[in-house]
């Protein structure tokens, strides 16, 4: 089927430009954009002036399958997604059991397939069980699609290991992504190093653990030439080194999640535990240098790092909650604070959210550009509304902007030139 | 009399006056607990109870018998051996007991905030009775009797701190009294016992004994838990005692006048000489027992009053 979208306003984060004008979407890729009037058999939307932009590639999504449907199936991931203009989940391999062999990649992305609106990739885990003592078979999870390999939040200590694994990997021209932490001085932190986190008796880490971990894992880069991407960098003493690297010409890109982008370490407040997460959240000084950062070009991504958690493993004591937020539906209005703000322009922002995650995992997505994929929202950056937790379409609701006032609404999401969500 | 609070979590939701009028109250109670009868019905036909999740001797027994001398029907809960490991939830456990309709609940637990989270789940009054390694609000006000006590005042001292205060919640509690009676407050210990972010505490700060107790009023020593003499966090108990335990010597450097004060129990010849922590002219440490009972019953006289008073403005529409 054909659609013209008419009188949008359109985002191309390629060429870092914002237009007035149509788009025809046909064969599941954008046809034309500016086209002056619609084709014949097409069936038109009326954009009425909002933004269109290409479709959020969110990298670091967890959902339960296998293993915790409870908290999040396919389809519910699917469905946030679709009504958060997500359009593509790249999915984390840190389920139960781990996605560590090509069966079990083969099993998700059948069920994914099948149950979810929007496009879901997975990454596979770089060693087996996540455990950090042997590698996992990377060729045939290569084969078998996988799109990077990560233990997620699972820190390898012995470096033989890893350094092994990141040549095999790089072989055969694997994307690792990392989690940089040092995971001694991070064991059992719920919370950032501060007079905030020790009046409160809440076991803290320096944000210097992530600058070792860092430094570590660009070492290995280093020596083994792999291909490499920081999952989240938080704080404001991991950017020298990812800067150097960057200098030094190392196949080196970042990451930062939305919450370290809108929230600080005060937001935690009375031992709210919708805020705990991995890594804790930082001072203000840190949540504005991430700001720079990505404004800079120096962190590439931003993502939701979607973790749904449910209600029994967040309503305990703060240090012995689950850790991580829900975001696939929040971040497009958390991240159009950075906007509001005048910290980032929207097609600026949607480098980080679509095109850069899409670039670097060799995605065709990203792109406002004829012959891209039609995988595009249709959103409004300036629809005031109050979040409430419970109409999240996650099936965990452990979000926390619940009762925030956000603006910024998801009025269509387009898949592969199909509607997958909006009345329009 | 200013005392507005429902329950009591810590000491910084208290105001200055709150603190003055508990310490006020419990000036009364230390006479009612010097006579022979000290029976008291502030609290009659009240039901109390204590739920310590982690092992307390001295705390619990101190409760027990404030809840007592006032009238209340007092149970303890030693939650540490029961429910718990049959894997019910803080929240599950609370709202059971809940429904029991007690009126004050006395809670300690091994995790920070895990009172404040109680708190939010039941509609008695809850006092906490240490939680983790936050606060502890009934020593640092039992402290402050004792040394209003001892010095006539609670203002404008010097108070030294020392021991380990990253793992002390009778540490931070007490900084936040004193610092809100305005009081001058310094932290002695090795910087691995010092928490993070303790350079914005507004305290000043010593890692040499002599040093932090030139001139102090008052020495708070802290104990030392067992599990972190070893290795981890100081080399070795001797080394500790050698620079960090409080001897004669060591207390020269203070005022002549200034007393020495621990919260127990206490580690002789680890944080404290044992002969010092017997000196009835500088130690007040069996004092702290004594005053810990009538601060103890002042608070919970004062919670039960607002509790009343909440509970009649409900039943006269009055409060929704």
């Amino acid at each position: 089927m054909t659609l013209y979208l008419e009188n949008a306003r359109i985002i191309d984060p390629e060429g870092d430009t914002i237009t007035q004008g149509n788009v025809i979407l046909d064969g599941g890729l954008i046809a034309a954009i500016g086209a002056a009037s619609a084709p014949r058999d097409a069936q038109v939307i009326d954009c009425g002036g909002a933004c269109l932009a290409p479709g959020i590639v969110d990298w670091g999504v967890k959902i339960g399958e296998p293993g915790e449907r409870h908290k999040e199936s396919f389809r519910s991931a699917g469905l946030a997604a679709a009504a958060g203009g997500v359009t593509t989940i790249i999915a984390r391999p840190d389920t139960a059991p781990a996605i560590d062999t090509p069966e079990v990649l083969e099993f998700v992305t059948r069920r994914a397939a099948e149950a979810s609106p929007v496009r879901i990739r997975h990454m596979a885990a770089l060693t087996k069980g996540r455990m950090g003592r042997e590698m996992t078979e990377i060729g045939f999870l290569l084969d078998a699609g996988a799109i990077a390999f990560t233990d997620a939040t699972h820190v390898t200590t012995d470096t033989k290991v890893l350094a092994r694994a990141l040549t095999y990997a790089r072989s055969l021209g694997a994307l690792v992504v990392g989690h940089p932490q040092e995971p001694g001085l991070s064991l059992g932190a719920a919370a950032t190093n501060g007079k905030f986190a020790s009046l409160r008796g809440i076991p803290s880490v320096h944000p210097m653990a992530e600058r070792i971990g860092l430094d570590r894992d660009i070492g290995l880069t280093e020596l083994t030439g792999v291909r490499y991407h920081a999952d989240q960098i938080t704080t404001a003493r991991s950017l020298p080194a990812l800067e150097r690297a960057k200098a030094n010409g190392f196949d080196v890109t970042a990451g930062v999640s939305i919450h370290h982008l809108t929230l600080n370490e005060f937001d935690l407040g009375d031992y709210r535990t919708f805020f705990k997460l991995t890594p804790p959240l930082r001072s203000e000084d840190d949540r504005l240098a991430m700001i720079e950062a990505v404004a800079s070009g120096l962190i590439e991504v931003i993502g939701s790092f979607h973790t749904p958690a449910d209600e029994e493993s967040k309503r305990l004591p703060f240090e012995d909650a689950a850790s991580g937020a829900v975001g696939l539906e929040t971040l497009l209005p958390a991240a159009l604070r950075l906007y509001h703000a005048g910290q980032l322009t929207l097609p600026h922002l949607f480098r980080a959210l679509a095109l850069n995650p899409a670039r670097r995992l060799g995605l065709p997505q990203g792109r406002m550009a004829e012959g891209a994929p039609a995988d595009l929202v249709l959103f409004n950056p300036d629809t005031p509304f109050v979040l409430d937790r419970f109409a999240l379409r996650s099936k965990s609701k452990n979000t926390p902007f619940d009762g925030n006032r956000m603006e910024g609404k998801v009025l269509a999401t387009f898949v592969a030139g199909r509607q997958v969500f909006g009345d329009t | 009399m200013i005392f507005r609070a429902r329950h009591l979590l810590g000491i910084e939701q208290l105001s200055p006056q709150e603190i003055v009028a508990v310490l006020d109250l419990a000036d009364r109670y230390v006479d009612l607990n010097r006579r022979t009868v000290k029976q008291s019905d502030v609290l009659a036909g009240m039901t109390q109870i204590n739920m310590f999740f982690e092992a307390s001797t001295r705390t619990q027994a101190s409760f027990e018998l404030a809840g007592k001398r006032l009238g209340a029907d007092v149970m303890n809960m030693s939650v540490a051996q029961s429910s718990v490991k049959k894997g019910e939830t803080l929240i599950d456990t609370a709202l059971t007991l809940n429904a029991m309709h007690p009126d004050l609940l006395v809670v300690r637990h091994p995790s920070s905030g895990a009172v404040n989270l109680l708190a939010s789940k039941v509609n008695c009054a809850v006092l906490n009775a240490g939680d983790g390694r936050h606060e502890h609000p009934t020593q640092a006000l039992l402290d402050a009797l004792t040394i209003r006590r001892a010095k006539g005042r609670i203002q404008r001292l010097t108070v030294a701190i020392c021991g380990d205060i990253a793992h002390s919640r009778v540490a931070r509690s007490n900084l936040i009294l004193l610092g809100k009676m305005e009081n001058r407050i310094r932290l002695i210990a090795p910087p691995t016992l010092m928490p993070p972010g303790v350079d914005d505490f507004g305290c000043e700060l010593f890692d040499d004994m002599a040093a932090g107790l030139e001139g102090a009023d008052v020495v708070m020593m802290l104990r030392l838990q067992k599990e972190r003499m070893d290795g981890g966090f100081i080399p070795s108990e001797r080394e500790y005692y050698h620079r960090f335990g409080l001897d004669a010597e060591k207390l020269a450097h203070a005022k002549p006048d200034a007393i020495v004060m621990h919260p127990g129990p206490m580690n002789r010849g680890v944080e404290i000489d044992g002969e010092l922590a017997d000196d009835i002219n500088r130690s007040v440490i069996q004092e702290q027992v004594e005053m810990g009972v009538a601060v103890r019953m002042a608070c919970m006289d004062l919670l039960a009053r607002n509790l009343r008073a909440d509970r009649g403005m409900k039943a006269t529409g009055v409060l929704v």
